[in-house]
């Protein structure tokens, strides 16, 4: 079985600052893994070199059956390639409800044309209610997302993220100003897509990670220092090290 | 709460019914009060005034479009309003011109030659540029379906040349303001010179006359191109508002707002803002082909940069994302100008001061838009807003 | 004292005639007590200077050259002119001003005074005629040529250049032998060698054009594209001995058409009739609504027309119509040629070879004077630019209000020079008062509108858009819609010359000093003050600066100020070579913004690169099209549009994430 995502000795420098460093790294379909790392380790550079939003100076980035290099395709072309972005702090369009939020990231035709052509049929309401409810948003599809929770951002986000069917999530902190319970919820919720995709989350919450009982990567300096169990990577020496410091 | 299956656009935003309701109202009473068919209570010229003023909403709903939904702040929109008014008038002019021509040349004791009749057509043209050739770019300036269809097809394909090239740079925000700018002053520049073809600052003048009736009095033809501009508001409208309210509406609002994440979401951020920058381009230049034979002439300081930044003036006093406001600000402000800069406003004597409006206008309508901006940053169109959550 | 009569004598010789009366004017009084030496001569050859033949007249000049008096060339002048009286009574001449009627004005001939005022009948005019005319003009020149004064020495020598003719080379060569002044003498030398090459004759001429070789001059170029110059004839073959510049190949060099053309002008074939010619015979030949059996409304297309000549023609009423074979055999049995007008080969030779060598060295001047055309130009942009470039990159606010700072800068000096007297005090007065007058106005406008618009950039352009104009209004209001003069100061006005192709006036250096300046008093601002390490760190990174103690607020209206301010000093530089208008602002502020976003937002150097490639790129494509200034901005304008499409941040852009969002 090949990898859905093969990311191979990629590097990223910012005005003389090593951000990445050989990176190598590959995800199968479907898995479950958490990225960790202190701060500065890469973390969030690496989703943005494979969502397109970073060009690496070098590596390579490649994915799917087809073996297509990332690198060469935008951002969009990325997207509608399979791969969905949850981003750290909540990016939703808050001046649009919180239904057309939802049918914007809907897996559908993205032209142009299409677009224009298009009018929400009995599927897509369907579809965006029950992402609704599995998001606890359902009475409130017709707000403005601007209007909503910091909490209830993110869980927009995250429905937006379900509402594109992407093979490959990348999810940046999904739990950060959650309560307990919604941790309990959005974890819930990234096992199940788990089952049949490919999860990527970044988080720092140990606890969090725990729960989400999967691989872990752990990032330092721009390269993956260790990857196993959470309990594995724990007793890795270099790994107490970058974390409790030398 | 499910979605109901077919939504329609009229039902989802009554605004629409409203303004197809009003803007029926204000052309049957036009056409009744008007000298053309009805009472005469309304001149001729004001007919004109008035057919002018629907272009220029039409304009400002395709800016209102471009800036207020999908965040672009053309400087070029004018032009392109300016280029549709240039291929409607290089037809008129010439068709014109050539049939006073055959006229006079018919007079003569034996018939002209086709050869001699473009000469002569050609140099009566050009003749106040020094030239009497006929330019490369009026090959086609004889028939009316080609010069229609360069109405569509020069605002467009500029629009869209230099579209790609800017929005594939990335080129956003205040950049592309002031790109646009620069493409409308090349534009204007171009225009300027005498060697443009298009009769440099002289511009393009007679345009009131329409060639094949040029025996139907003027407060006819006022009627004709008052009929035709209410109609193209209001199917540029209904167009518009069919394109803003769907999910077609939520994406360049999403783009406006924060288009790297619509990338990330899968949408060809390029393609969008390419599809809104060119269409409103289209019909900003078909509301020029309806507006400058109203107005009579056409010349480049009417393509001129200050020219767009007026437009994004209305739409900003008007209110900006909703299409009404648009037309609201459009109307307002230009026939407000046109009445305080025409001495329609009577002047004030205070005694120590003669308050001449025409000298004034600009001051008040200048400060007044930056207390808008400050205060009122949606406009007019807000001020609805405001009253219907009231009720 | 010297220098500035001979500057001003070469500037104003066209005058010399009132300079010289202005001259002996002032000149009189201390010589009124004297004798009247003039005079004095004149009477010794009174009966020569009364009527003067040409046999009789070299006396005279003699005698007066001998004496070498001040107020000779004046009285020459008046003889020539038949302006000479003489009076009877005692014999003394004198020179007549006309009055009214019939009065006449008794100037003395060596004080300039006026003598007296009687009638014309009094007096007797001496009317000397054209040879006696012609004699006293070269003695004049010769005179003038070797006048003690050097400021008229080099007048003369000016006008002989103006209207050379070749009496005068005889007299420039005398004139050499005796000049002391290295100067003059060289530029005697050299109007004599472009006489010699212009009238000279066999050797001697070819030496004069071969020592052309590589001047530069206007005049010197002239007198060389003049000997080559051309006129188009034609003959049955080649003639012999004629010095031919090129022979035309007809269908290459000249069109067919023409060429016959030129025979048929020259009355060697008949004409052949153009379109309006057939037309016209046409015309003349209607009988019964037809012509030559053809009916006229037929006679639509050329065609028809021919045909309907070709009726005419063999009723003999019209000439033939030439067949194409004809008028080619009748093009091809002469042979066109240029020919110059001078015969001598070896004399049009030597000028090609001249002009051949000189062409490089005129290239280069030319490349010199395009060169700091466009340094000037740059300099203009960068002042216009540079207050923008500091708003627009520490606060990234577009200010369309800032082309009205820059014209409220030009009406500041406007007014100060109408209230201080003394252009150069009134402009020492103006530039910092414009500074002060635009720094509290954008200090205003900072305070009172941009503040409440950071979050929305692009309502700040249309927020001081709305300002612009009513400030443009404003100043119509006020000041009038006419252009408002701003006087530069006389030592401002001249301009530099290297020579007759690389120039530049003098108000453009100082605008590039003060751009200079400019640059060198913002590096040190930016890089050496308290302000300026915090404007720069507000610039590359508002939150963190803040959060260092920085306030924000009171950097941004200081930038505002200071942006402003210098719009307002550069608007005093630009109105002194632009006009002074309520617009004058607007026409700056689009090239100003292209200079900003080209060169790089947020960066001094960044300006000054865009300024340097817009202005070298204007003067650029001027080179190319020099007669279309409007074609070279709009093609400057399609060249900015793709250059940020390359370089979307400008050649200097700043990097890592202080570029950010």
């Amino acid at each position: 079985m090949t990898a859905l995502l093969e990311v191979s000795d990629v590097h990223v420098t910012f005005d003389g600052f090593r951000a990445i460093n050989g990176l190598s790294l590959a995800i199968n379909e479907p898995e479950l893994r958490a990225v960790i790392g202190p701060n500065g380790a890469g973390k969030t550079t690496f989703m943005d070199i494979v969502t397109g939003k970073t060009r690496p100076d070098s590596g390579r980035v490649i994915w799917g059956e087809r073996s297509q290099s990332l690198l060469a395709m935008s951002e969009s072309q990325i997207a509608r390639a399979g791969i969905g972005r949850k981003f750290q702090k909540p990016t939703v369009f808050e001046e649009q409800s919180v239904r057309e939020n939802l049918a914007m990231a809907l897996k559908a035709r993205r032209g142009v044309f299409s677009v224009l052509a298009w009018r929400a049929g009995p599927q897509d309401a369907a579809r965006i209610a029950e992402l609704a409810s599995e998001i606890g948003l359902a009475e409130r599809l017709a707000h403005r997302a601007g209007d909503l929770s910091h909490g209830q951002k993110q869980w927009l986000e995250i429905g937006m993220l379900l509402a594109q069917d992407p093979r490959l999530l990348l999810v940046d902190e999904p739990a950060a100003g959650m309560t307990p319970a919604e941790r309990e919820h959005t974890t819930r919720i990234l096992k199940s897509a788990a089952r049949t995709r490919a999860v990527v989350v970044i988080e720092h919450d140990m606890e969090f990670v725990r729960r989400l009982d999967c691989r872990v990567t752990v990032l330092h300096e721009g390269r993956v220092l260790a990857e196993g169990s959470l309990d594995h990577v724990t007793r890795d020496a270099r790994v107490i090290d970058v974390y409790l410091g030398r | 709460m499910a979605d109901t299956p077919r939504r329609s656009v009229l039902r989802d935003h009554p605004s629409v019914l409203w303004f197809m309701a009003l803007l029926g109202v204000f052309t049957l009473a036009v056409s009744i009060l008007a000298e053309g068919f009805g009472l005469g209570v309304i001149s001729t010229s004001l007919v004109k005034v008035l057919g002018m003023t629907l272009c220029l909403c039409l304009l400002a709903v395709a800016m209102d479009v471009v800036w207020g939904y999908c965040g672009i702040l053309s400087l070029g929109h004018f032009a392109f309003f300016g280029l549709g008014g240039y291929a409607i008038g290089m037809w008129l002019m010439y068709a014109r011109t050539e049939i006073l021509v055959r006229e006079s040349l018919a007079a003569g004791t034996i018939p002209p030659t086709e050869a001699e009749v473009a000469e002569a057509t050609a140099a009566q043209i050009f003749g106040v540029v020094g030239s009497s050739e006929l330019p490369a770019i009026w090959s086609f300036a004889h028939s009316l379906p080609a010069q229609l269809a360069l109405v569509v097809l020069v605002p467009g394909l500029l629009a869209l040349v230099f579209g790609w090239l800017a929005f594939r740079s990335r080129v956003t925000g205040v950049y592309l303001s002031i790109l646009t700018q620069a493409m409308t002053l090349a534009l204007a520049l171009h225009l300027f010179q005498n060697d443009s073809g298009l009769r440099g600052n002289n511009g393009l003048s007679g345009l009131q006359n329409i060639p094949g009736a040029l025996d139907v009095p003027q407060s006819v033809i006022a009627m004709w191109f008052f009929w035709a501009s209410a109609l193209a508001l209001g199917l540029g409208y209904l167009a518009f508002a069919w394109v803003v309210s769907g999910k077609f509406g939520s994406v360049i609002r999403a783009i406006r707002d924060n288009e790297a994440r619509v990338r990330f979401l899968g949408y060809n951020v390029e393609g969008y803002k390419l599809f809104v920058f060119t269409l409103t381009a289209v019909i900003a230049g078909i509301a020029g082909a309806l507006y400058y034979p109203q107005a009579g002439i056409i010349n480049p300081a009417q393509v001129a940069p200050i020219a767009s930044i007026y437009l994004a003036v209305w739409v900003a006093i008007g209110g900006r994302g909703r299409l009404y406001g648009a037309v609201i600000g459009a109307a307002v402000v230009s026939l407000l100008s046109s009445w305080f800069t025409g001495g329609g406003a009577p002047n004030i004597d205070l005694g120590f001061y003669r308050i001449v409006w025409t000298d004034w206008w600009q001051v008040i309508l200048g400060l007044g838009f930056v207390l808008v901006t400050l205060f009122f940053p949606r406009g007019i169109g807000g001020l609805f807003d405001w009253l219907v959550r009231k009720q | 004292m010297m220098p500035r009569p001979i500057r001003a004598a070469c500037r104003w010789a066209w005058l010399l005639p009132l300079w010289l009366m202005l001259w002996l004017m002032l000149w009189a009084p201390s010589l009124s007590a004297q004798e009247a030496p003039l005079q004095q001569v004149l009477q010794g050859v009174q009966a020569e200077v009364a009527n003067p033949s040409r046999r009789t007249v070299p006396a005279v000049l003699s005698a007066l050259m001998d004496a070498d008096l001040e107020a000779t060339p004046a009285f020459l002048r008046a003889w020539s002119e038949r302006e000479v009286v003489q009076r009877p009574e005692d014999g003394l001449f004198f020179i007549a001003r006309d009055g009214e009627g019939r009065a006449v004005t008794l100037i003395d001939i060596d004080t300039g005074a006026e003598v007296a005022t009687v009638t014309s009948r009094d007096v007797t005019q001496i009317r000397p005629n054209a040879g006696v005319r012609s004699e006293i003009a070269a003695a004049l020149v010769r005179f003038e040529l070797s006048s003690p004064d050097p400021a008229r020495r080099i007048a003369a020598t000016e006008a002989i250049a103006r209207s050379p003719d070749p009496g005068q080379i005889p007299l420039l060569r005398a004139a050499i032998g005796e000049e002391p002044d290295p100067a003059i003498r060289a530029r005697k030398e050299r109007l004599l060698a472009i006489l010699t090459a212009r009238f000279g004759t066999g050797p001697e001429r070819i030496a004069a054009i071969e020592a052309l070789a590589g001047d530069v001059g206007t005049e010197a170029r002239g007198v060389l594209n003049q000997i080559l110059q051309t006129r188009s004839e034609h003959a049955p073959a080649l003639p012999e001995g004629a010095n031919i510049a090129r022979v035309l190949t007809v269908g290459v060099d000249i069109d067919p058409l023409r060429a016959h053309a030129r025979l048929a002008a020259d009355g060697l074939v008949d004409p052949r009739p153009g379109r309006t010619a057939i037309r016209d015979a046409l015309r003349a030949n209607v009988e019964d609504g037809a012509v030559g059996g053809i009916p006229v409304h037929q006679l639509t297309t050329e065609d028809a027309r021919r045909a309907a000549w070709r009726a005419l023609e063999a009723e003999g009423r019209v000439p033939p119509l030439p067949t194409e074979a004809e008028m080619r055999a009748a093009v091809d049995a002469v042979v066109f040629f240029d020919r110059y007008q001078e015969d001598d080969p070896a004399v049009t030779d030597a000028a090609r070879a001249a002009l051949d060598s000189t062409r490089t060295r005129v290239g280069l001047f030319q490349a010199l004077n395009l060169s700091l055309e466009a340094l000037s130009l740059a300099s203009i942009f960068f002042l216009g630019a540079i207050g923008l470039a500091i708003t627009f990159g520490v606060m990234r606010v577009i200010n369309m209000a800032h082309g009205e700072f820059i014209m409220m800068g030009a009406y500041t000096g406007y007014v100060v020079q109408t209230l201080i007297p003394g252009h150069t005090l009134s402009l020492a007065v103006a530039l910092p008062l414009a500074f002060a007058v635009t720094f509290a106005a954008g200090v205003a406008m900072e305070r009172l509108v941009i503040r409440h618009l950071y979050t929305r950039p692009l309502e700040t352009l249309l927020a001081t858009f709305g300002i612009s104009i009513a400030l443009q209004q404003l100043a119509k209001n006020i000041f009038g819609p006419q252009a408002r003069p701003l006087t530069a100061p006389d030592w401002l006005a001249g301009a530099i010359r290297i020579n007759d192709i690389a120039s530049i006036s003098t108000i453009r250096v100082a605008i590039f000093v003060m751009a200079v300046l400019f640059l060198l008093l913002l590096l040190y601002i930016l890089n050496r003050t308290r302000l300026g390490l915090e404007v720069r760190a507000v610039t590359q990174n508002p939150g963190m600066a803040a959060s260092m103690g920085i306030n924000p607020d009171r950097i941004n209206m200081l930038t505002f100020g200071l942006g402003s301010g210098i719009a307002g000093t550069a608007g005093v530089a630009i109105g002194l070579f632009a006009q002074v208008t309520s617009e004058m602002g607007a026409n700056y502020i689009v090239q100003s913004f292209m200079t900003v976003v080209v060169g790089g937002v947020g960066s001094v150097f960044g300006t000054l690169a865009g300024a340097g490639l817009i202005g070298f790129l204007q003067k650029g494509i001027e080179w190319f099209n020099p007669a279309n200034t409007l074609a070279a901005q709009t093609w400057m304008v399609l060249f900015i549009i793709l250059f940020i499409q390359f370089r979307p941040r400008g050649i200097i852009a700043l990097k890592g994430r202080a570029a950010g969002d």
